[in-house]
C-alpha cells in the first residue's frame, strides 16, 4: 500500500515537472527565440504560405525543378519511406517509371538521388547533380539561357557537413522561388 | 572513405570523452553527495527508507504499473480529452496496449504514425512523459545493483533514484538538446498542422507540434520513439547535418557514462575501462560493416540508366550525409535507441544483418542503465566459466557466484533467444506474420525476425514495411516487450541480492582479475557464443540469404 501510495506521489510530481514545467520551458524557448522555425519553418510569397523550407512538395511542371521521389506522395500528414528493400522487384519497376519519366538514357544516365525515394518521403533535397541534370529542360520551358539556371543551382548548392559531408546539395523549394523570381 | 572516418570519429569518440564527467557526476548524483535534493525527493514520497533487493523491486514494480495504467487510459480517451487540435479521433484499444507497454518498457516500438494518430496531449502526457521515468527506471535499477555489488548493505531507495535520474540527469539534459534543435529547425508549437499552397497551385497539408521536446527526451532515454512517424529521418525531426550529429550524440551518452558510474560506484575504475573497452570494440566492429556493406549501390537500379556512384541511397536523406544513416543504425540498435536516421527495411541486406546483430547483444553500451545490467550478466557467465576453466572457485569481485546465481543469470540471458525465435517461428508459420509482409521471399522473413528482435531488446527500431497495426501484432509484441523489459532487470538484482547475503571474500593472488586484457577477450567471447551464436540460424535464412540470392 505504501509503495502504491509513494508511487501516486511520483505520478504527480514528475507528470507537473517533466511534463508540464518541462514543455512550457521548451514552448517559450522556441516561441521567443526562433519563432519561424517553432511553427515549421513556413514560406511565404506576398503573405501566402506557400510550404515549408523542410518539407519536400510535388513538382510536376517542365518550368521547376523536380523533388526526389516520394513513397508518401508528398504528404505532409502521412511522412514515409518505401521500405522496399534494394533488392526488390517492386524498387525496380518504380525506378523505371522514374527514368522514364526524366527520359534518361545510357548516355545520360540520371543521378541516384533522383531515383531513389527518401526515408520520410519528404526530403526537400536534390543533388547538386540531380539539379543540374534538369537544368536542360527547366531552361528550355523557361526560354532561359541553359547558364544561368545552372549558375542559379551554383550559387545555391552546399555541403550540407562541411568536410564530413562534402556532397553538395540544393533545397527544391528555394530552388524554385529563385526561378520564379528569374522570370520567364 | 576520409569523411566517413571523421564523421565516426566525432560522433563516437566525441561523446565517449563527454561520457566520462557524466559518469562522475552520476556516481556522485546517485551516492548521495546532493543531500539537499535528496532531502526535498524524499519528502515528495512520503519517506525514502533502505530497501534491500526485494523492497526495491517490487516499488519500481508498482510504480512501473502506475505509468502502464495511466498511460493505457489516456491514449483510450484521447478523443474526449483537450489539445487535439488536428482532432484525433479513438484508437484501437489493441493499439494502445501495444503502445503503453511499449513506453513503459523504454521500447517505443511504434505500430502507427504518430502525426495521424496521437493528439498533442498524448504525445506529451502520456508517451513523453513515460520516455522520461521509463529510461529513469532504467538508471535507478542499475543504481541499485551497483550498490549491491560495491557490497553495501542496502540498494538505496527506488523512488528517491528515480527522481535523481529524472530531475538531475534526464531533465537537464533534455532542456539543452532540446534547445538546439530547437534552433536548427525542429518544431515547438501548439498549432495544428499547416495548410500551404504550392508554387504549382496544390494544397499540402503540414503536420508539426511540440517536438523538440519529444526528440530531445527521446534520444537521451533511449527512447526512440519518434514524433513524425519516419522518426528521426522526417525533416522537422532532424532538419539538418548538425542536429542529425547532436541527436546522435544524445543519444550514445547516457548509455557510455552508465559505465563510468557503475566502475565509481562499485569503486573499480580499471574494471570498468576493460567493460567501455569491450562494448567500444563490438560497436566499432558494427559501424565499420555496416557503413562498408552500405556503400554498394542499390541493387534494384542495376541494367537502369542510373548513375550509382553513391551507395545505397533509397530511404535516406540527402542533408544527413551519407555515412550517417549506416552509423546512426548502428548505434540505435546497440543503445536499445530504436530512432532511425535512415530506413532499416531498405538498407542492403548485409547492413541490415548488423543492427539485428546489435539487438541480439543487446550490451555494446545498451539501454540507459540496463544495457550496463545486462553487461553484468555476460560478466557473471564469463566469470563462471573462467573459473571452471582454471578449477577455482568462480568469484566476482571478491563475491562467490555459485549454482543459484548461475541459474537465475542464464534464465535471464535464454529469455531472450527464447522471445525472439519463438516469436519469429510462430508469426513466419501462419498468416499473423505471413499476411502483413512488405516485401517478398528471405526479406520478407527479415522483417518478421527483426520485429521481435525489437521487442524483446526493447529497442522499438523496426523493418517499417511490415504491416504491423494488427491484433496479433500489437499483442504478441506487447507482451514480448514486457517480458523482455523485467526479467532481466528484477533477475539481476535478485543475483546480486543472494551475492550480498553471502560473505565477502578478500581478493587474493588466485582470483581471476576482471582489470586486464585477459578478462576483457574472456568477456568479448563470452558475449559472441552465448549472444550471437544462437542467432546464427535465423541470420542465415533473413539477411544472409537475400545477400546470396539476390545481390550480385
Amino acid at each position: 500500500m505504501n509503495y502504491l501510495l509513494s508511487s501516486l506521489r511520483l505520478w504527480l510530481v514528475t507528470i507537473l515537472v517533466c511534463v508540464v514545467g518541462y514543455a512550457a520551458l521548451m514552448l517559450a524557448f522556441a516561441q521567443i527565440v526562433t519563432p519561424w522555425r517553432a511553427d515549421g519553418s513556413i514560406v511565404e510569397v506576398d503573405g501566402r504560405p506557400v510550404g515549408s523550407a523542410l518539407v519536400a512538395q510535388d513538382f510536376t511542371a517542365p518550368r521547376y525543378f523536380w523533388p526526389r521521389p516520394s513513397a508518401a506522395g508528398y504528404d505532409g500528414m502521412g511522412a514515409a519511406g518505401s521500405n522496399l528493400s534494394p533488392t526488390s522487384e517492386a524498387l525496380k519497376a518504380r525506378a523505371r517509371d522514374t527514368v522514364a519519366q526524366y527520359g534518361a538514357t545510357a548516355a545520360n544516365p540520371l543521378p541516384a538521388d533522383l531515383v531513389a525515394a527518401s526515408g520520410g518521403g519528404l526530403d526537400p533535397h536534390i543533388s547538386l547533380e540531380g539539379a543540374l541534370y534538369q537544368a536542360d529542360r527547366i531552361a528550355r520551358a523557361r526560354n532561359l539561357p541553359e547558364a544561368s539556371v545552372r549558375d542559379l543551382v551554383a550559387s545555391l548548392a552546399y555541403a550540407p557537413g562541411g568536410v564530413f559531408a562534402p556532397e553538395r546539395i540544393v533545397n527544391v523549394l528555394e530552388l524554385n522561388l529563385a526561378l520564379d523570381r528569374l522570370g520567364a | 572513405m576520409l569523411n566517413a572516418i571523421l564523421t565516426v570519429i566525432l560522433i563516437v569518440g566525441g561523446t565517449a570523452l563527454l561520457s566520462w564527467p557524466l559518469g562522475t557526476y552520476m556516481a556522485k548524483l546517485f551516492g548521495g553527495q546532493f543531500s539537499r535534493a535528496d532531502g526535498l525527493f524524499a519528502r515528495v514520497v512520503g519517506g525514502a527508507p533502505a530497501q534491500n533487493w526485494k523492497q526495491y523491486s517490487i516499488a519500481l514494480l508498482a510504480f512501473n504499473a502506475v505509468m502502464f495504467v495511466f498511460v493505457f487510459g489516456l491514449l483510450a480517451l484521447q478523443h474526449l480529452l483537450p489539445l487535439n487540435p488536428d482532432g484525433q479521433g479513438a484508437a484501437s484499444l489493441d493499439l494502445v496496449f501495444n503502445t503503453a507497454a511499449s513506453f513503459t518498457t523504454n521500447t517505443n516500438l511504434q505500430h502507427y504514425s504518430g502525426e495521424s494518430t496521437w493528439s498533442y496531449l498524448a504525445q506529451l502526457g502520456g508517451l513523453m512523459w513515460l520516455q522520461f521515468v521509463s529510461a529513469a527506471t532504467g538508471i535507478a535499477a542499475l543504481a541499485a545493483l551497483a550498490r549491491g555489488i560495491a557490497g553495501q548493505r542496502d540498494m538505496g531507495n527506488f523512488f528517491l533514484d528515480l527522481q535523481r535520474a529524472a530531475f538531475c540527469v534526464l531533465l537537464p539534459l533534455a532542456i539543452g538538446v532540446a534547445a538546439v534543435i530547437a534552433l536548427a529547425g525542429v518544431p515547438m508549437t501548439l498549432q495544428g498542422a499547416a495548410q500551404v499552397t504550392t508554387l504549382e497551385g496544390v494544397a499540402q497539408t503540414i503536420a508539426r507540434g511540440p517536438a523538440a521536446a519529444f526528440v530531445a527526451i527521446k534520444q537521451l532515454g533511449t527512447n526512440g520513439g519518434g514524433f513524425f512517424g519516419p522518426n528521426s529521418a522526417h525533416p522537422l525531426e532532424n532538419p539538418n547535418f548538425w542536429s542529425n550529429g547532436f541527436e546522435m550524440m544524445a543519444l550514445i551518452l547516457i548509455p557510455m557514462a552508465c559505465v563510468w558510474m557503475f566502475g565509481r560506484i562499485i569503486g573499480r575504475m580499471k574494471h570498468a575501462g576493460v567493460i567501455f573497452g569491450v562494448m567500444a570494440v563490438l560497436l566499432l566492429v558494427k559501424v565499420t560493416a555496416a557503413v562498408g556493406f552500405e556503400t554498394t549501390p542499390t541493387q534494384a537500379f542495376a541494367g537502369l540508366p542510373v548513375l550509382q556512384d553513391v551507395g545505397n541511397l533509397e530511404g535516406k536523406e540527402l542533408r544527413l550525409g551519407a555515412t550517417t544513416g549506416p552509423l546512426w543504425a548502428v548505434l540505435t540498435t546497440s543503445t536499445s535507441n530504436g530512432s532511425v536516421g535512415a530506413m532499416h527495411d531498405s538498407l542492403n541486406p548485409l547492413t541490415g544483418l548488423v543492427p539485428m546483430a546489435g539487438m541480439w547483444l543487446n550490451e555494446t553500451f545498451g539501454g540507459v542503465g540496463v544495457g550496463m545490467i545486462n553487461m553484468v550478466l555476460y560478466i557473471v557467465v564469463a566469470v563462471f566459466v573462467a573459473g571452471m576453466m582454471v578449477g577455482r572457485t568462480p568469484e566476482y569481485l571478491g563475491h562467490r557466484v555459485e549454482g543459484r546465481e548461475m541459474r537465475l543469470a542464464v534464465l535471464a540471458l535464454i529469455s531472450h533467444p527464447v522471445l525472439i525465435l519463438g516469436g519469429t517461428a510462430l508469426f513466419a508459420a501462419t498468416a499473423w506474420g505471413a499476411g502483413t509482409l512488405n516485401n517478398v521471399g528471405a526479406h520478407g522473413f527479415s522483417e518478421i525476425l527483426y520485429e521481435f528482435s525489437s521487442a524483446a531488446a526493447n529497442n522499438g527500431s523496426g523493418f517499417e514495411g511490415l504491416g504491423d497495426n494488427t491484433v496479433p501484432w500489437n499483442i504478441a509484441t506487447g507482451l514480448v516487450m514486457l517480458i523482455g523489459r523485467f526479467l532481466p532487470i528484477i533477475v539481476p538484482l535478485a543475483i546480486v541480492g543472494s551475492l550480498m547475503a553471502k560473505r565477502r571474500s578478500a581478493e587474493s593472488a588466485g582470483t581471476l582479475s576482471v582489470e586486464g586484457t585477459t578478462f576483457g577477450v574472456m568477456l568479448l567471447i563470452t558475449i559472441l557464443i552465448f549472444g550471437a551464436l544462437t542467432f546464427f540460424p535465423a541470420a542465415a535464412l533473413g539477411p544472409v540469404a537475400e545477400h546470396l540470392t539476390l545481390m550480385r
